[in-house]
């Protein structure tokens, strides 16, 4: 019973810090399906955390604060999109460029604007996320097994992480059952194909930067309005960078998204979970080697030892017409 | 139409495109410096006095232009092979190790011309050794070197924490950084160099290691355009296709530019640790890493030019502290804006002013024409 209660305190963390990971890694998947690679994403889910915490605590309002964040964040993903589709750039150089513009920009207007060292004020409580207590969850906490996991794993969580998990069915249908999912998914592979069907490839490109963008401004904001009350400077921490790896981790499929997310989630709470105490067998496992783990784990996979993860074939191209 | 922009006088590529570049960054980074409430030009004025104000601040101005001339050479040596190592900032830090580990063993007994030769060997091993893993996978298993890189960065910091905090850290200290080196292991200061202009280096831990950075440079100039490596690997760099055509080893190629751009990455982490603090510490890199990838950019992979946009970023980092001290409402993150501009409007947008300027050029080019025509009827 007592592992049992571990587990479910241990799932329960996985599943929080697994939410901006599965609304970011979907959010590289849109862009990087329609061949638009995007290691920016770190960059915007830090702008969008920190334009829901400030326009949240200006306004007080929870709503207004997504708002911000999805608008930061989707101005941010037209940049990248500006740079890798019209003018043909480098696209990983823009996704440097852009994680270090925000970086830099959401410390200095921070301070400028709160003065609090690059915090945004604590928001009060109807200016973030409250928690959705699904009904009777108390009263089923006393039901042995299937109470703990109703009562904790199921209810108790934000709307952003119900958002979350219902958007790897969405973005499943929308990449694979619609009409725009189907071009988008052939501009990633043969843009020259869909530009000869009569289709504009860059029209294609920039409305999947935006689903990107909206997707990074979920995250960011479940950061800033849910999991804290307001923005701290660098708050994001290489989340971006781990969504990129469960991305690939996930072979760029909506549903290994979501489970590479929820892999990477469990080592990220199980690393803070273990953090001094010995395991069996094996002794000590430093915590360094926990946190090091999800990338480790992403490079033995892009060798190919696990699998072999096939990016989109025209990704990180950009298209020129007259070719 | 194989190449969509027409071909440019040598001065407008290399000089007067980065330079219209560079302008629009500082331009947009002026806009975020008014919009924080403070004047653009006051933040210029601190900027340049801050830099070069003084001696001491030169000496500072350089000491951090050293440590980018490593990284920038680092990341274009990889760009003329066609690849994009994003890793300089785990290579340095890896780096470290070596320079940390030749002055813990010999920096009592030997004097600091015998511990820099093996200091230097040490952090171009870790370095490369750092690099290589990456690109033996892109050679060898296809994965793709940008994406690795970033994972063998976080790696790196994991790797090295857990060595400060247990492994290097000397016995009953708390401080995650190893014992501070004896004088075996202190570069010596380069002040006679800046009093020969008449200039006092103060405090500055301006050091040798400049010197070894412009060696660096001009051997990356000999290698990539004065050996038949250096021909290899541009020609890998643009065609892949044609570099196989001729019978050039692609993975060869691949994994030895890779070791050489690692070497160049770690051989950075001599200056703060032998120049600057005497010890190694966590973090010491402090994005110099990425600096690199601003300054390869900005110096178009040439070492001509990317001596002068390390020692812009110098100018940024030193002068950029001088502005936060004067004006506190901007932070030396500042300069994080800048340098991701500079990245931005050099790097990914760098054809954006391309077509105006080609214009320009070709109105020029047939007034000249007609010009030479009159005169001929």
């Amino acid at each position: 019973m007592d592992f049992f209660h571990v587990l479910v305190v241990l799932l329960e963390s996985t599943i929080r810090v697994s939410v901006p990971l599965v609304f970011a890694a979907l959010a590289g998947l849109f862009t990087e399906r329609a061949g638009v690679f995007d290691i920016g994403l770190e960059g915007k889910m830090l702008g969008a955390a920190f334009a829901a915490g400030a326009a949240a605590a200006v306004a007080q309002s929870v709503w207004i604060g997504l708002i911000a964040a999805i608008l930061i964040s989707v101005l941010l993903s037209l940049v990248h999109g500006y740079a890798s589709i019209t003018q043909r750039g480098n696209q990983i150089v823009s996704g440097v460029a852009i994680n270090f513009i925000v970086a830099g920009s959401t410390v200095i207007l921070g301070e400028a604007w709160f003065r609090q060292g690059g915090r945004t004020p604590a928001l009060a409580e109807g200016a973030r996320f409250q928690i959705v207590n699904f009904p009777g969850a108390d009263a089923a906490r006393e039901v042995p097994i299937l109470g703990p996991i109703y009562a904790d794993l199921l209810s108790g969580h934000f709307l952003l992480t119900y958002l979350a998990f219902a958007m790897v069915p969405i973005s499943w249908w929308i990449l694979y059952r619609t009409r725009f999912g189907l071009r988008l998914r052939a501009v990633g592979e043969n843009p020259g194909a869909v530009d000869t069907a009569g289709i504009s490839v860059i029209w294609l490109r920039y409305r999947a930067v935006i689903c990107c963008g909206i997707l990074c401004g979920f995250a960011g904001a479940y950061l800033s309005l849910a999991m804290t009350a307001g923005f701290v400077k660098g708050m994001t921490a290489g989340k971006g960078y781990i969504a990129l790896a469960a991305l690939i981790f996930a072979k760029w499929r909506p549903k290994n998204v979501m489970l590479a997310c929820l892999l990477f989630g469990f080592l990220d709470a199980l690393a803070i979970r273990l953090q001094g105490t010995p395991l069996p067998l094996v002794g000590q496992v430093p915590v360094q080697l926990m946190q090091a783990l999800p990338y480790i784990l992403t490079v033995i996979l892009l060798a190919g030892f696990i699998g072999k993860a096939i990016p989109p074939k025209a990704g990180g191209v950009p298209y020129v017409k007259e070719r | 139409m194989s190449t969509p922009y027409a071909k440019l006088p040598g001065w407008v590529e290399y000089g007067l495109v980065p330079l219209i570049n560079l302008a629009v960054a500082f331009i947009v980074a002026g806009l975020v410096v008014l919009l924080v409430g403070e004047n653009p030009f006051e933040a210029a004025y601190h900027l340049i006095n801050g830099a070069f104000g003084r001696g001491e601040y030169i000496g500072f101005t350089l000491y951090y232009a050293t440590t980018f001339i490593f990284t920038g050479l680092a990341v274009a040596v990889a760009f003329h092979c066609g690849l994009f190592n994003i890793g300089g900032e785990g290579q340095a830090y890896v780096g470290g190790i070596g320079v940390a580990l030749a002055c813990l063993w010999l920096d009592q007994t030997m004097p600091w011309y015998v511990v820099f030769p093996i200091a230097i060997v040490g952090s171009a091993f870790f370095g490369a050794l750092w690099a290589f893993l990456p690109g033996w996978l892109q050679a060898k298993r296809g994965s793709h070197i940008v994406i690795t890189t970033i994972m063998f960065n976080f790696i790196a910091s994991s790797l090295m924490v857990y060595l400060l905090t247990r492994v290097l850290k000397p016995l009953g200290s708390m401080a995650p950084q190893t014992r501070t080196f004896a004088e075996g292991g202190q570069l010596p200061k380069l002040d006679w160099l800046l009093s020969v202009f008449g200039l006092n280096i103060g405090t500055a831990p301006f050091n040798i290691s400049f010197l070894l950075a412009l060696v660096a440079a001009f051997a990356v100039w000999v290698l990539i355009w004065r050996t038949k490596l250096g021909y290899e690997m541009r020609t890998m760099g643009h065609s892949a296709s044609a570099a196989r055509y001729a019978g050039i080893r692609e993975s060869r190629i691949t994994v030895i530019a890779m070791m050489i751009s690692g070497g160049l990455a770690g051989m950075m982490a001599l200056n703060p640790i032998m120049g600057e603090q005497f010890r190694m510490q966590l973090d010491f890199v402090q994005g110099a890493g990425f600096v690199g990838i601003a300054v390869a950019l900005m110096g178009r992979s040439h070492p001509g030019g990317i001596i002068p946009a390390a020692i812009l970023f110098g100018v940024l980092y030193q002068g950029g502290a001088e502005i936060a001290f004067e004006m506190p409402s901007i932070s030396r993150d500042m300069i994080v804006i800048i340098q991701g501009l500079v990245i931005l409007f050099a790097g990914a947008l760098e054809n954006m002013f391309r077509p105006a300027i080609t214009r320009v050029f070709a109105m020029r080019g047939q007034r000249a024409a007609a010009v030479v025509q009159t005169k001929g009827a």
